[in-house]
C-alpha cells in the first residue's frame, strides 16, 4: 500500500457542506487569539512570580477559588436531599416549581441580585422582621455571605434539576425489584438513588466551579470591597478605572490558565449530558412510605421555595411601584431599551447561525465515526469559555481604536462578545438533536436527491424548528441580561438595561431599580412565551 | 441490465467482490447469512460507498460517477423512511420536488400512485399516525412516484409480521410488473424469496454466486453454503 499523506485524506474526506463551519470554527478561535494578543502586548511574559509574590494577586486568586469552592459545595450537597425529595414526591405546582428552576440560571444576574437585596438586604425583607423586633439583621449580604447567597439561588437548581434528571432515568422496574427486596428509604437510597446521582456529580460540581470561579456581575454588585473580590472582576477594575493595562493583561492571562486546566480537568471527569427543558419522568411508584419520611421530603421542597421564589417575587411586587410610569417614559429607559434589544437579537442571530454551521460541519464527522475531528471543532469555537469576555472586548477596543469611533463601536464589539459568551450553550443544547436528524436522514436525502435550501427547510427547520428556536430564545436571555461586555463600554450614550439597572442601584435609587428589574425579568420569561406561542405547530392542509 | 464487472470494496478488514448480471424486468431475491456483503451489494448500485475497483453499469452506462439521487434507481429501507415531522403527503411530495413545488401532472402522478399502494386516504396524516405497514406503503409510494427504472428494498418488511411481509412484497411485485420496474430485494426469509422472486442471488462471506432462477432455490444446488444455509432456515 503507498504511503498516503494525512492531510490528503483530510481533504478527500470533506463534504463541501461542512466548509463553512470549518472556516467559522477557525475563525472565531483566531478572532480571540487576536483580540486577546493585542492585550498581551502590553505583558509580553506571564510572570507566575509578580502574581505570587503580591500580596493582592494571591489574596484575589485565593478568594476567587475558595468562594467558587463553597458555592459549588453548598449548591450540590443541598441539591442532593431535594432533588430526592421533588423525585419522590407529587404536589400540585410541581411542574412550576421546575420551571422557575430552569429560570434562575438565564436570569440576569442583576435581576437575582435585586431580589435578593429585596429580601435579605440591610433595608429588606428580612431586616424589616427584625426590626419589628427591635433588633438588627445579624449579617451583611455585603462580602462572601452575598456572594455564596446569589452562587447558591443560581445553581442549586440547577444542580437540583441535574440530579432530578439522573434519578428520573431509573427504570420503573428497579424501583419494583427495590420494593420486592424489602429495601427501604436508607438501604434504597444508598443502592439505587445515590448511584444515579453520583455518576452525575463530577460534572456537575465542575461546571458549577467554573461558572462561579469566573463569576463577575454577582461579585461585582455584591462584593463590596477589595475584601471580597475575583480575578475576573479585578481584570475589570485594573482596566475600566486605572486603565492599566499591562496588570489588566498579567491578570488576564493568569486567569486564562487557571481556567484552561480547570477545563481540561472538567473535561476529564465529565460525562456529557443534555438537560430537557420540562422534563417529566415516569410517575414514580413509592411503597414504603411514612409520615417521617413525608415530613423529611416537605421540609426540604419548603426550603428550596423559599430560597428561589420569594426573590423573583419580590422582584415583581416592588418593580410596581409610583415610579412605575417616570421611568417608561424617561428617554434613558427607551434608549437602554433598545441597545439591549438590539444586541440581544444579533447575538442570538449570530450564536445560532455560527452554531448550526459548525454543526453541520461535525456532525458529518460523527457519522463516519471521527469523534476526533468532530469534538476539536467544536471546542475550538467554545474557547470563549476560558477566555474572560473582557479581555476580549478589551482586546478588540484596542484593536479597532484607530479605525472608527469609539462609541460607534462599541454597539458592534458587545454585539460580538455576547454572540461568542452564547455560542457554547448553543452548540451543547443543539449539538444532540442535529446529530439524530442527521442519523436518521442522511442516507434518506442523498437517496431521493434533498440539498442545501430544500434541506434545510424541508428536513432541518421543519423537525428541529423547537431546539433551535429555544436556542435562539436562550443565547437573548443570555445577552439582555449580560454586563460583562458591555460593563467597559457603558457610558452616559450608550447603556443597557443591565447596566443602567447598576447604575441605579450604584446611586441608590431604589425605587427605578426595581422597574428595570421588573422589566427585565418580564423580557427574559417573555421571550420564551412568546416564541413559544408564534411558533406553535401548525397543520398545513395540502390541495 | 446491471452489471457488476469484478467489484472490488474493504471494508473492516473483510473485503467484498462481485461479479455478476440481473436481466430488466426480473424480481432478484438477494439471500445469504448476516453480515455476507447483502446490504453492501445494494450500497454500492445506490451509491452510498464506492468502490476501489471495478465497474457497475446500468443498460451500458457507467454509474459509478453519479450521485446517489442521479442513479436511476429508488431505495426502500429498513427504517427511518419517512420524515416524521412531515405528513405522509409531503413526504411523497419530496420524491417528486426536492422544495415540494409540484406541478398539475405530478400531483395526478401522486395522487394515482397513492391510490394503487393503499394510501390515498392515509395522506393528511404524520407517520406518528400510522401503523408499520401503512408507513412503508408511504415510502414505497414515494419510491414509485420518482419513476425510476430499478427499485432496491433493504428488507423494509422484516419488522412486519410474515402474513402482512408476503403481501406488500406481492403488492410491490404487481406494482413493478405494471411500471416495468426491476427489484433487487435483500431479505433472509426463504419464503419471501419463494413467494414473489423470479431470481435469487446467494452472497457468502463477501463474494457473489450467479444469478439464477428462483426455481433452482432448493436443497439439491451444486453449492454446500447455500444448502446449509437454506436447511438452516427451513428447519426454523
Amino acid at each position: 500500500m503507498p504511503l498516503i499523506n494525512p492531510l490528503t485524506v483530510f481533504v478527500r474526506l470533506l463534504k463541501p457542506v461542512q466548509i463553512p463551519g470549518l472556516l467559522l470554527s477557525i475563525g472565531i478561535f483566531l478572532f480571540v487569539l487576536v483580540a486577546v494578543n493585542a492585550l498581551f502586548a502590553y505583558s509580553p511574559v506571564l510572570e507566575v512570580t509578580a502574581i505570587l509574590s503580591d500580596p493582592y494577586y494571591r489574596h484575589i486568586t485565593t478568594f476567587s477559588f475558595y468562594q467558587a469552592a463553597l458555592s459549588t459545595l453548598l449548591s450540590v450537597l443541598f441539591a442532593i436531599p431535594i432533588s430526592h425529595a421533588l423525585f419522590r414526591r407529587e404536589f400540585r405546582g410541581k411542574a412550576l416549581l421546575l420551571k422557575l428552576f430552569a429560570t434562575t440560571l438565564v436570569l440576569p444576574v442583576l435581576v437575582a441580585v435585586f431580589g435578593l437585596l429585596a429580601i435579605y438586604g440591610n433595608s429588606g425583607v428580612l431586616a424589616g422582621i427584625f426590626e419589628y423586633f427591635d433588633s438588627i439583621l445579624p449579617f451583611s449580604i455585603f462580602g462572601l455571605n452575598g456572594i455564596l447567597l446569589a452562587h447558591v439561588f443560581f445553581n442549586l437548581p440547577f444542580a437540583c434539576r441535574l440530579f432530578l434528571q439522573a434519578l428520573n432515568a431509573i427504570p420503573d422496574k428497579q424501583h419494583q425489584l427495590a420494593t420486592h427486596l424489602g429495601m427501604k428509604h436508607w438501604n434504597k437510597f444508598r443502592f439505587v438513588e445515590w448511584p444515579q446521582i453520583v455518576a452525575q456529580l463530577p460534572h456537575a460540581a465542575g461546571l458549577i466551579f467554573m461558572l462561579c470561579f469566573s463569576s463577575f456581575a454577582t461579585v461585582m454588585a455584591l462584593g463590596g470591597g477589595p475584601k471580597s473580590t475575583t480575578i475576573e472582576l479585578a481584570i475589570y477594575q485594573a482596566i475600566k478605572f486605572d486603565f492599566d493595562l499591562q496588570t489588566g493583561a498579567l491578570l488576564a492571562l493568569w486567569q486564562i490558565c487557571i481556567c484552561s486546566v480547570l477545563a481540561v480537568f472538567i473535561q476529564k471527569l465529565s460525562r456529557s449530558s443534555s438537560l430537557t427543558a420540562n422534563y417529566q419522568g415516569p410517575k414514580n411508584t413509592f411503597y414504603h412510605d411514612s409520615w417521617l419520611a413525608k415530613c423529611w421530603d416537605f421540609s426540604w421542597i419548603i426550603v428550596i421555595s423559599l430560597l428561589v421564589i420569594p426573590p423573583l417575587l419580590m422582584v415583581v411586587i416592588a418593580g410596581l411601584n409610583t415610579q412605575f410610569f417616570v421611568v417608561l417614559t424617561d428617554i434613558k429607559f427607551w434608549l437602554a431599551f433598545k441597545n439591549s434589544l438590539l444586541i440581544a437579537f444579533f447575538a442570538a442571530l449570530i450564536a445560532v447561525s455560527c452554531a448550526f454551521f459548525i454543526l453541520l460541519a461535525s456532525r458529518q464527522w460523527r457519522l463516519i465515526g471521527l469523534n476526533g475531528y468532530a469534538d476539536k471543532i467544536e471546542m475550538l469555537a467554545t474557547i470563549i469559555l476560558v477566555t474572560p469576555g473582557l479581555v476580549i472586548s478589551t482586546g478588540l477596543f484596542l484593536l479597532l481604536r484607530d479605525i472608527g469611533h469609539f462609541s460607534s463601536l462599541a454597539l458592534y464589539i458587545v454585539i460580538a462578545v455576547n454572540a461568542l459568551m452564547a455560542l457554547p450553550f448553543v452548540l451543547k443544547s443543539l449539538s444532540l438533536p442535529m446529530l439524530h436528524n442527521a442519523q436518521k436522514y442522511e442516507l434518506l436525502c442523498a437517496s431521493i436527491g434533498v440539498f442545501w435550501w430544500h434541506r434545510f427547510y424541508w428536513v432541518e427547520w421543519k423537525a428541529l424548528r423547537r431546539p433551535i428556536l429555544q436556542a435562539l430564545c436562550l443565547s437573548f436571555v443570555l445577552s439582555v441580561g449580560d454586563l460583562s461586555a458591555i460593563a467597559l463600554f457603558g457610558s452616559h450614550n450608550f447603556s443597557t438595561l443591565p447596566l443602567y439597572l447598576f447604575q441605579l442601584l450604584g446611586s441608590y435609587q431604589m425605587q427605578s431599580a426595581a422597574v428595570i428589574a421588573l422589566v427585565l425579568l418580564v423580557l427574559s420569561v417573555g421571550v420564551f412565551i412568546v416564541v413559544e406561542y408564534l411558533f406553535k405547530e401548525r397543520r398545513t392542509q395540502h390541495d | 441490465m446491471i452489471k457488476f464487472t469484478d467489484v472490488n470494496y474493504h471494508y473492516k478488514q473483510q473485503s467484498f467482490h462481485f461479479d455478476l448480471e440481473v436481466e430488466a424486468g426480473s424480481v432478484v431475491a438477494i439471500l445469504g447469512p448476516s453480515g455476507a456483503g447483502k446490504s453492501t451489494l445494494l450500497n454500492l448500485l445506490a451509491g452510498f460507498i464506492t468502490p476501489v475497483q471495478g465497474e457497475i453499469k446500468i443498460n451500458n452506462g457507467s454509474i459509478l460517477k453519479q450521485a446517489p439521487h442521479q442513479r436511476p434507481l429508488s431505495i426502500l429501507f429498513q427504517d427511518n423512511n419517512l420524515f416524521t415531522h412531515l405528513s405522509a403527503y409531503e413526504n411523497i411530495a419530496l420524491g417528486l420536488h426536492p422544495g415540494l413545488k409540484l406541478n398539475a401532472e405530478q400531483k395526478l402522478r401522486l395522487h394515482t400512485v397513492s391510490e394503487q399502494v393503499g394510501v390515498e386516504n392515509l395522506l393528511d396524516r404524520l407517520p406518528a399516525q400510522l401503523s408499520g405497514g401503512q408507513q412503508q406503503r408511504i415510502a414505497l409510494a414515494r419510491c414509485f412516484v420518482q419513476d425510476k427504472p430499478i427499485l432496491l428494498l433493504d428488507e423494509p418488511f422484516s419488522a412486519l409480521d410474515p402474513v402482512l411481509r408476503v403481501a406488500m412484497l406481492k403488492s410491490v411485485k404487481s406494482l413493478a410488473k405494471l411500471q416495468n420496474v426491476t427489484v433487487l430485494m435483500v431479505t433472509h426469509h426463504i419464503h419471501d424469496a419463494l413467494s414473489v422472486a423470479s431470481d435469487f442471488v446467494f452472497i457468502d462471506r463477501g463474494t457473489a454466486l450467479a444469478v439464477e432462477k428462483i426455481t433452482y432455490l432448493n436443497t439439491t444446488h451444486n453449492n454446500k453454503q447455500l444448502v446449509d444455509f437454506l436447511s438452516a432456515e427451513m428447519n426454523r
